[in-house]
């Protein structure tokens, strides 16, 4: 049933583009990428918050990381995706790596506290960055360049691209949270000290998780650079970790499509209201709130009550 | 005599200004059921933590099969073949019987590093789960979240999970508690079964189950050490007597 | 680099930091007994600043202002406790996370519409110019102002937090809430009363505060995260921490912010001192909570065990 579903969801997507020109929703297109990279971000956070059971509460920092990656090398004259989308996952993944080998020492709101600190410290870091637009942004000459005779300036060519990677990204999730590793990490958040007892050394596998997170956000922000053709810091303050929690929240922490639903929920969420008053942030806040209050369920059912220990 | 699988040397704790364990020495031989006892407050369970590594000792050595390991963290202890239940339940209350118990067996049968491959096409893991399942009597439960069993099938579930990582020595603590006289003798007869593969530390206050199961007995009063031998030895014993059966006969 | 100069932005820092500790005392109750993060405090410190501009703009005096904020904003404080917040102590700190979060966002646009994204908030007649306080150092005397009710009300809580029964009760919800409870606290009541005093403060902070930063919508959440940090480097739960923590980060993010630029030009060639001299002042609170949780991973002074 799930299957079908998800294969139905699928080929919707992908003829999305294709009845938007004759419909004349061009510019849903664009909306429908940038929906789809926050999902991508929202699931790399739900592998570390949702799997993991690791409050982060940096993880803007990561997708802000990879974007400026790709900003940077823009700059500086290098335009080929497959120079900056590798080298973005990779410099996201160390320094979650890092991030994660001082953070997961701490335990419980000082976890939280100190993902926001270090998250904090790279927002600055960018608005001290003179060279590359600091407080104003960067922006971008162009999209990435592929090669491939494709060119991702073609709103259609860049969402399929974006779509690509989605289900890519997704399937690997799926993959992992079924293999060894994805068990070992649930059953972390479970139960830590039994897993401990087992003779598990959960610290290593609790970092791997954080770095797996951190690289998929980078690759996001590589991909959220693009569909702005802009970076500017603001996309690793802490209200962006916050917007990208509620996501994981509110699609399902710990499902699979946790984070693909949160994305569309929130972004559709905050479409809808926008087109009707300038006070959209009011409708939102009242139904995240309303669903928090009255559906602790959350959208793929996996609120988990405070245990009782 | 042979190195006792476990030997405690003259092992001490305070925390603040209360002494929870004071230079206690023991040594449990290996194949043997060891019995550990004493009224509460006794410092039982301070012991098992400084046994398992959860906190270490203001003084004194740990031996685990001759190698030092008073600084080792509990997940190294548990490399070398040390293995504990717990005292409150402390299960993957989401997770299958099954899984909880597969879990333990993924721990020791390679790395879990590893990205792709689904757990469920690793028959040889579940099928070593389920048999371990069958022995502590939870045959018909594996698919019953752990969190949905029975007070009794969790304790026999903790067993279980514990005997998964093939260890040399099970640390169990108090297993029978809170279980009715069924479920108690189901747990003793398996304490009892288990006992060729594996040696015991029973930490208990069933004195029927300890005296029936243990082939010696420690008794620890006030964080000491003040008795050990056999169950005879110790039920003769006047001083054990006095400091705690006296309780039990008053 | 003279003397006064530092002197100066020390006190600047003091007074940064007394203002922080304000936030920082109903946050850390807040954390401490409820085991609740709610990042809607900030949004607290932001209705009192409007009210106090509104109240200011009305009755023409500041400080009758301040006092009505104060009230206005407890008030307020109670009744979102009340409805809204109470739900949530059961709740995983997730689900805290998301609703108090709705709960800025809700906050920010009702601000909006009810007063639109700013206004102007003057500091009390008499109060705008400088007075000497050294030979050669001018201070400005609304800044004077603002340290000595910071020290006041710093003072004011020691008392009542280590004087009074209810302070007694406080403290010991915060060490250990089931005890509490035990004890036949009524906890619920208590509670309440607490945020409700935690709003206060936060009305305080905000008004006085309002003349020298300005008075705008969002400007909860980056005190917000100030905040955190402070009590963090307190240690949850603890009032005493809350005052350390607070001073140690109002002097160190001023003297950082004022000297470090001015420090790395001696050192860098001018290109690197610009880049890296405000980055550097603003991380460095960051740095400091990192390097005292490595130190002291449960803060200064854990109030809990």
């Amino acid at each position: 049933m799930r299957r079908a579903l998800s294969l139905a969801a699928l080929a919707a997507a992908a003829a999305f583009p294709l009845v938007a020109q004759p419909l004349g929703w061009e510019f849903y297109v664009g909306f429908a990428s940038r929906i789809m990279i926050y999902a991508l971000a929202a699931s790399s956070l739900n592998l570390i918050l949702g799997y993991g059971g690791m409050l982060s509460f940096g993880h803007a920092a990561f997708v802000g990381a990879g974007a400026y990656v790709v900003g940077i090398l823009m700059a500086e004259g290098v335009a080929s995706a497959w120079v900056s989308w590798p080298l973005a996952i990779v410099v996201a993944g160390l320094l979650a790596a890092a991030v994660g080998a001082i953070s997961l020492r701490t335990r419980g709101v000082y976890f939280i506290m100190i993902t926001l600190a270090f998250a904090q410290m790279l927002y600055y870091i960018a608005v001290g960055m003179k060279a590359y637009g600091g407080e104003e942004g960067l922006n971008l000459a162009t999209r990435s360049g592929v090669g491939l005779g494709l060119n991702l300036k073609d709103d259609a060519t860049f969402y399929y691209v974006v779509l690509a990677i989605l289900v890519a990204g997704l399937y690997g999730l799926h993959r992992l949270a079924n293999a060894r590793f994805g068990r070992v990490v649930e059953a972390i958040r479970e139960n830590e000290t039994r897993m401990e007892a087992i003779g598990f050394p959960t610290y290593r596998y609790k970092l791997v998780c954080f770095a797996l997170g951190g690289a998929v956000a980078g690759l996001a922000g590589a991909l959220l650079a693009n569909q702005n053709s802009y970076v500017n810091p603001n996309l690793l303050y802490w209200t962006q970790s916050g917007s990208l929690m509620i996501m994981v929240i509110l699609g399902g922490v710990g499902a699979l499509y946790g984070g693909l639903l949160g994305a569309v929920a929130l972004l559709v969420l905050e479409e809808v209201f926008s087109a009707y008053t300038i006070h959209w942030q009011l409708g939102v806040g009242t139904i995240l709130l309303a669903i928090v209050l009255f559906a602790p369920q959350g959208l793929a059912g996996l609120f988990a009550r405070r245990p009782d220990a | 005599m042979p190195e006792p699988i476990l030997r405690v040397d003259g092992v001490s704790k305070r925390f603040g200004g209360v002494v929870a364990v004071d230079t206690v020495t023991l040594g449990v031989r290996a194949g043997e059921i060891h019995a550990l006892i004493g009224p509460n407050g006794a410092g039982k369970t301070t012991l098992v933590h400084l046994l398992s590594g959860a906190t270490a000792p203001d003084a004194g050595r740990v031996f685990f099969g001759g190698a030092d390991v008073t600084a080792r963290a509990f997940h190294e202890r548990v490399a070398l073949g040390l293995a504990r239940s717990y005292q409150v339940t402390s299960l993957f209350r989401r997770f299958s019987a099954l899984d909880n118990v597969a879990l333990a067996v993924q721990a020791r049968s390679g790395s879990s590093l590893a990205f792709w491959r689904p757990v469920a096409a690793e028959r040889a893991l579940f099928d070593e789960a389920r048999a371990l399942l069958g022995e502590v009597g939870l045959a018909g439960r594996e698919s019953v979240p752990a969190g949905h069993l029975a007070h009794g099938e969790q304790r026999s579930l903790e067993v279980g999970v514990a005997l998964a990582t093939r260890p040399r020595l099970l640390l169990l603590d108090e297993p029978m508690a809170g279980m009715g006289p069924d479920e108690s003798e189901r747990m003793i007869a398996l304490i009892d079964a288990v006992k060729s593969r594996v040696t015991v530390l029973l930490i208990e206050h069933d004195m029927d189950a300890v005296f029936r199961l243990a082939d010696r007995i420690s008794v620890l009063v006030n964080g000491r050490v003040i008795a050990t031998g056999q169950p005879d030895e110790i039920r003769a014993n006047a001083e054990v007597k006095r400091a705690y059966l006296g309780e039990e006969a008053a | 680099m003279s003397g006064i100069l530092i002197l100066e932005q020390t006190l600047n820092g003091l007074q940064f930091g007394l203002m922080l500790f304000l936030l920082a005392a109903g946050l850390t109750l807040v954390f401490g007994i409820m085991d609740m993060i709610n990042l809607a405090h900030g949004s607290l410190y932001m209705v009192g600043a409007f009210l106090a501009a509104t109240f200011a703009e009305l009755t023409g005096s500041f400080w009758l202002a301040v006092g009505l904020s104060l009230v206005g904003t407890a008030i307020i404080g109670m009744a979102v406790e009340l409805t809204v917040l109470r739900r949530l102590y059961a709740r995983d700190h997730l689900s805290q996370v998301l609703a108090t979060f709705a709960l800025i966002l809700i906050a920010n646009e009702l601000v909006r519409i009810v007063w639109g994204p700013q206004v102007p908030l003057n500091p009390p007649a008499g109060l705008e110019g400088p007075i000497e306080l050294l030979p050669g150092l001018s201070y400005s005397s609304y800044r004077l102002v603002i340290i000595a009710v910071g020290l006041a009300v710093a003072c004011l809580l020691y008392f009542v937090v280590t004087r009074t029964k209810t302070g007694m009760l406080v403290r010991a919800g915060a060490s250990n809430r089931e005890m509490a409870t035990a004890m036949g606290v009524n906890i619920k009541v208590l509670f309440t009363l607490v945020f409700g005093f935690g709003a206060a403060l936060c009305a305080i902070a905000g008004a006085m505060l309002g003349p020298i930063l300005a008075v705008q919508v969002g400007m909860g959440e980056s005190i917000l995260i100030l905040a955190f940090v402070v009590i963090v480097i307190g240690g949850i739960g603890s009032i005493r921490g809350a005052l350390v923590g607070a001073i140690l980060v109002g002097v160190v993010d001023t003297i950082g912010r004022a000297f470090i630029p001015a420090l790395l030009r001696e050192f860098l060639p001018p290109q690197f001192a610009s880049a890296l001299g405000p980055a550097l002042a603003s991380i460095l609170i960051y740095v400091l909570m990192a390097a005292i949780l490595f130190w002291k991973p449960q803060g200064l002074f854990p109030a809990r065990g």
